[in-house]
């Protein structure tokens, strides 16, 4: 049975609606459930998991719809209850003193003196203006709301560039600005490197694994994958590769993309060239063929790019990061061997990523390891899986994509996806490797281990024969601590990688030489 | 404006939206405040372009507006019957709260009100011949404010009834609102007993002719400098008045005593005020209407210059508009109820006295008034909170009222339309209930937002005849 509510001009953030409608989901004999605000857009999602009632058509943009289905009478009342609790509970610290909540923009700037930077993550449909409200009043903006029309984001990042400031975004889910974590990001060294990414998993991974070598972040832009762009034509990217150049305390440049349309890679070539620290690239996929300047260097995986701005960061030879890589590939092959032998037979890889730039980094490495890779979110279109969830072959598969993240937290959140896939997976005979990817950081799940390794010892359960590899992208300094991680990883059976690209080296290799039997 | 430096500056940083984002900037000791969000009024993105690119002249034209308002000079200058001073007062019109209504449309308590005055006037002699008299037709109903009035609750000004006349001495125009008649079973609240008519009656013959004479020996009362006291001493002027009345009563009393046909009258006359904590209320309104009256009709303003209920609808007009009003329907408050009372038995909103907070006092400046916080929700923070939250949508502040709590920065003055439909930030109103039947009288006070349409309305009307 299915009961609906309306709630008139009742309005919240579609997280916390999405935290409250997994909270109702988790109510026994609760079916399904859908809490959000009632836009065309989510009636369509509502009316495709069958909840959509007349009640609902009804209600406008501004209304709250709750709509539950459930076994009996009993749990649908438990969720409306549930519900009601939830949307009125006031956080904790309301309006006492110190941490008062400001009543819009002009009321914030007023309570914080000199402030410089807003935040935003508001339903997109209101996230542009309220951009170019904060641009008014002279703030950078980080702009982490997506569906944000592009002629927005085009007319945004124009009017930022005219004022000198700096437009993330839209859909930029991670920065460091000042040494400060922003959304999705990790507790990092400081340091002398300056970091700008149009791929959001990869700035976390290149500013981690400097961190993790003893290397500092001075500054990690985001810009929003989009940047890149014709439409866009890499406005932020080449006004943060500007103020980085211009920045004090930033000595090396590194910039990480998918590749990026070809007449806007020109344009950040020649912003390049005008740059005269030392720019490490990496471009996932694509590469610089031009001889831009004497410092200028490439990376094909985030991690060498990450490694090599990490040595001129320190100041040392880049043979330092050929020589790391070298010495972490010998290491593989001999655990890929080792692995490899308790197979009896070939076999399949299972990639599931909650990073969408790790899903671009994996196709790289293992087609050249394993042969074609199957994917949602392919590098080359002949290898667009048809459904998502009927995997064949090897397949790398990005459950941050829009079809699996619509009305429900981020996979690097909810863990509940991909929890169930690793279990389905690992118990398909054709299987023997899953290679996996754990997001460390603010924003991202805070109990990793106590979601995911139900999951994994079920996995090993179902399969005698079953590698499980894994990266762990985070320092000591996250809230979630990465050598805990790895521990408990470890302990489950995982083999833990320092990077991604490792982890899909290995991978690939015990798939290569698991073939040759 | 050249952009300070965002890397060699303390990053500060305003988070809108998840709220948890603060968390990794409160580790990294990082300043940071959540601002919150709400949906704009107006789903058109177009119009706010529109209002945005004619900024500079709607700023120049608010502070025009706004100005005008803040140099009122509102002084209690004497007395009068309303078919004598009120501008185009009839003996067959009656005035009422907010915007226009027709009898059929009228609650409770305002129709309550009409046949009460009926009776006062001796139009008709028992509620029945007053009801049948008020729906035939030949009795015209017209808004106070489209007379330079304002009246509490039903707001019922009719020919005969004494009036205070307010003179903005800045700009020289005048508002007008009749004496305060106290709680219990009152015209204002729809009541039209024989003891109404009585209290009425002897407020024309006795209470007026006093009071008339006692100003009148005083040449003028400052009620401006009156106000900024009463703040002083928690009031908001709107729901409370207690400092108004005494300040008032201070003035008043030894001219009472002074100019009073005999003691006994002087005494009865005082102990009326004495009385009545709202005797000042009627005051405050007429303050606010003589001083947002002179910021009317500023091309192309975006100031609200009035709100005001009916008791059906809520009515909003604005400075760059002339006349025209802007409504949607009324809701019922937010409120804390006598014993014995419930939400079910509350009219929606109703009084012109909303016109208080449109001139940056009651709701707006309850951070004053912390001796009636259990309106706002029990604690001195809500009421603070409230008042803060009322600077989004201003143009400006009072230069004259102050509150002491918040180091005595002048109240926030001047709803702008515009940000209210922006920010999606609605004025706060705090007010006393009326009973839904007529004659009931008062049943609670509390707090409530305006409601979004009328100024959903207004911003979209202004913004399309923007040239």
């Amino acid at each position: 049975m299915i009961k609906t509510i309306v709630k008139k001009g009742a309005y919240f953030d579609s997280v916390s609606l999405m935290q409250i409608a997994k909270k109702l989901n988790s109510v026994p004999g609760v079916l399904d459930s859908a809490v959000v605000m009632a836009t065309r857009e989510n009636k369509g999602i509502i009316k495709a998991s069958g909840l959509l009632t007349p009640e609902i058509i009804k209600a406008g943009d501004s209304d709250l719809a709750i709509a539950v289905s459930a076994a009996t009478a009993g749990a649908l009342e438990a969720a409306f209850r549930t519900a009601e609790e939830l949307l009125n509970k006031k956080p904790a610290q309301a309006a006492s003193g110190s941490d008062r909540k400001a009543a819009g923009l002009d009321n914030a700037i007023k309570m914080l003196d000199g402030a410089n930077l807003a935040v935003i993550s508001v339903a997109g449909r209101f996230a542009g203006a309220l951009a170019a409200d904060c641009l008014e009043k002279g703030l950078n903006v980080m702009l982490f709301s997506d569906n944000v029309p592009l002629e927005t984001e085009v007319a945004l990042k124009k009017a930022a560039v005219k004022k000198g400031l700096l437009v993330m975004g839209p859909d930029c889910g991670t920065a460091i600005i000042n040494g400060a974590p922003i959304a999705f990001a990790n507790s990092v060294r400081r340091g002398n490197i300056g970091v700008v990414a149009a791929a959001g998993t990869g700035l976390q991974e290149v500013t981690t694994l400097i961190s993790n070598d003893g290397a500092g972040i001075s500054q990690a832009i985001g810009t929003g994958g989009r940047d890149v762009k014709l439409e866009v034509g890499g406005l932020g990217f080449i006004q943060a590769l500007r103020l980085l150049a211009s920045d004090p305390s930033t000595e090396v440049l590194l910039m990480v993309s998918k590749p990026p349309h070809p007449q806007v890679l020109r344009k950040i070539a020649a912003e390049i060239k005008k740059i005269k620290k030392p720019v490490v690239a990496v471009l996932l996929g694509g590469e610089i063929r031009e001889k831009l300047k004497d410092n200028f260097y490439q990376g094909k995986t985030l991690e060498e790019a990450a490694l090599k701005a990490s040595c001129l960061g320190k100041g040392l030879d880049l043979g330092k990061a050929r020589q790391v890589i070298y010495d972490a590939t010998l290491k593989c092959a001999a655990l890929a061997r080792a692995e490899a032998a308790k197979k009896k037979k070939s076999t399949c890889l299972r990639g599931l990523f909650s990073g969408g730039t790790f899903v671009s980094e994996a196709q790289l490495i293992l087609q050249e390891m394993a042969g074609p890779v199957w994917s949602n979110a392919p590098l080359d279109k002949k290898w667009k899986l048809k459904d998502t969830l009927k995997l064949s072959g090897h397949a790398v598969i990005d459950l941050g994509e829009d079809e699996f993240t619509v009305g429900r937290p981020h996979p690097m959140i909810d863990f509940t996806l991909r929890n169930k896939l690793i279990v389905s997976e690992a118990a398909k005979p054709e299987v023997s490797v899953l290679l996996l990817d754990l997001v460390l950081g603010y924003g991202s799940n805070l109990k990793p281990l106590e979601d995911i390794i139900p999951s994994l010892t079920a996995a090993f359960a179902s399969n005698r024969e079953l590698t499980v590899v894994a990266s762990v992208t985070g320092t000591e300094a996250d809230p979630q601590v990465r050598s805990k991680v790895v521990r408990g990883l470890e302990g489950a059976g995982v083999l833990v990688m320092a990077s991604n690209a490792g982890a899909c080296r290995l991978a690939g290799e015990i798939v290569r030489l698991s073939s040759r039997r | 404006m050249a952009a300070p430096k965002l890397f060699e500056s303390e990053l500060k940083v305003i988070n809108i939206g998840l709220e948890s984002f603060r968390q990794g900037l409160t580790d990294a000791g990082v300043q940071s405040v959540q601002a919150q969000f709400k949906p704009p009024l107006c789903a058109d993105a177009s119009l706010f372009a529109k209002t945005a690119k004619y900024s500079a002249k709607i700023d120049a034209a608010n502070k025009k507006a706004l100005d005008r308002v803040l140099a009122a000079k509102p002084v209690l200058v004497g007395m009068g019957r309303a078919l004598d001073v009120v501008p185009g007062m009839k003996k067959d019109l009656i005035l009422h709260a907010g915007p226009p209504i027709t009898w059929d449309r009228m609650c409770g308590p305002m129709r309550g009100g009409i046949m009460a005055a009926l009776m006062y006037e001796g139009l008709a002699s028992d509620p029945k011949s007053a009801e049948k008299l008020a729906s035939s037709g030949k009795i015209k109903y017209a808004p106070c404010h489209e007379h330079s009035a304002v009246g509490p609750m039903a707001g019922i000004i009719s020919a005969s009834m004494p009036v205070f006349i307010v003179k903005n001495e800045a700009a020289g125009n005048y508002a007008y609102a009749t004496q305060n008649e106290g709680l219990g079973k009152v015209l204002r609240y729809g009541a039209y007993s024989t003891e109404v008519i009585t209290r009425l009656k002897w407020m024309e013959t006795v209470l007026y002719p006093a009071l008339k004479g006692a100003i009148e020996s005083l040449g003028k009362i400052d009620l401006k400098t009156m106000v900024a006291q009463a703040l002083h001493m928690g009031d908001e002027v709107h729901n409370r008045n207690r400092a108004g009345t005494s300040l008032f009563y201070r003035a008043i009393a030894p001219a009472v005593i002074k100019t009073a046909p005999d003691t006994e009258t002087a005494a009865k006359v005082l102990e009326f005020i004495n009385g009545n904590d709202h005797f000042f209320l009627n005051l405050s309104m007429a303050l606010s209407k003589a001083s947002l009256d002179a910021g009317r009709d500023v091309k192309n303003s975006s100031l609200v210059v009035v709100m005001a209920r009916n008791g059906t609808d809520f009515g909003v007009q604005l400075s760059g508009t002339g006349g025209r009003w802007f409504t949607g329907p009324a809701q019922v408050p937010d409120a804390l109820y006598f014993p014995g009372y419930t939400k079910a038995d509350a009219n929606p909103d109703i009084g012109d006295s909303a016109i208080t907070e449109t001139n940056g006092l009651g709701g707006f400046a309850i951070a004053a008034a912390p001796a009636i916080v259990q309106f706002v929700g029990g604690q001195a923070a809500d009421a603070l909170n409230y008042t803060l939250t009322m600077y989004a949508i201003t143009i400006g502040e009072s230069n004259i009222y102050k509150i002491p709590y918040l180091d005595f920065r002048g109240t926030p003055t001047g709803i702008d339309v515009i940000k209210a439909a922006r920010t999606g930030i609605l004025p706060f109103i705090d007010t006393g209930v009326a009973h839904k039947e007529p004659g009931v009288g008062q049943v609670g006070a509390g707090v409530l937002s305006a409601p979004p349409e009328p100024f959903a309305k207004a911003f979209e009307y202004f913004a399309k005849e923007l040239r």
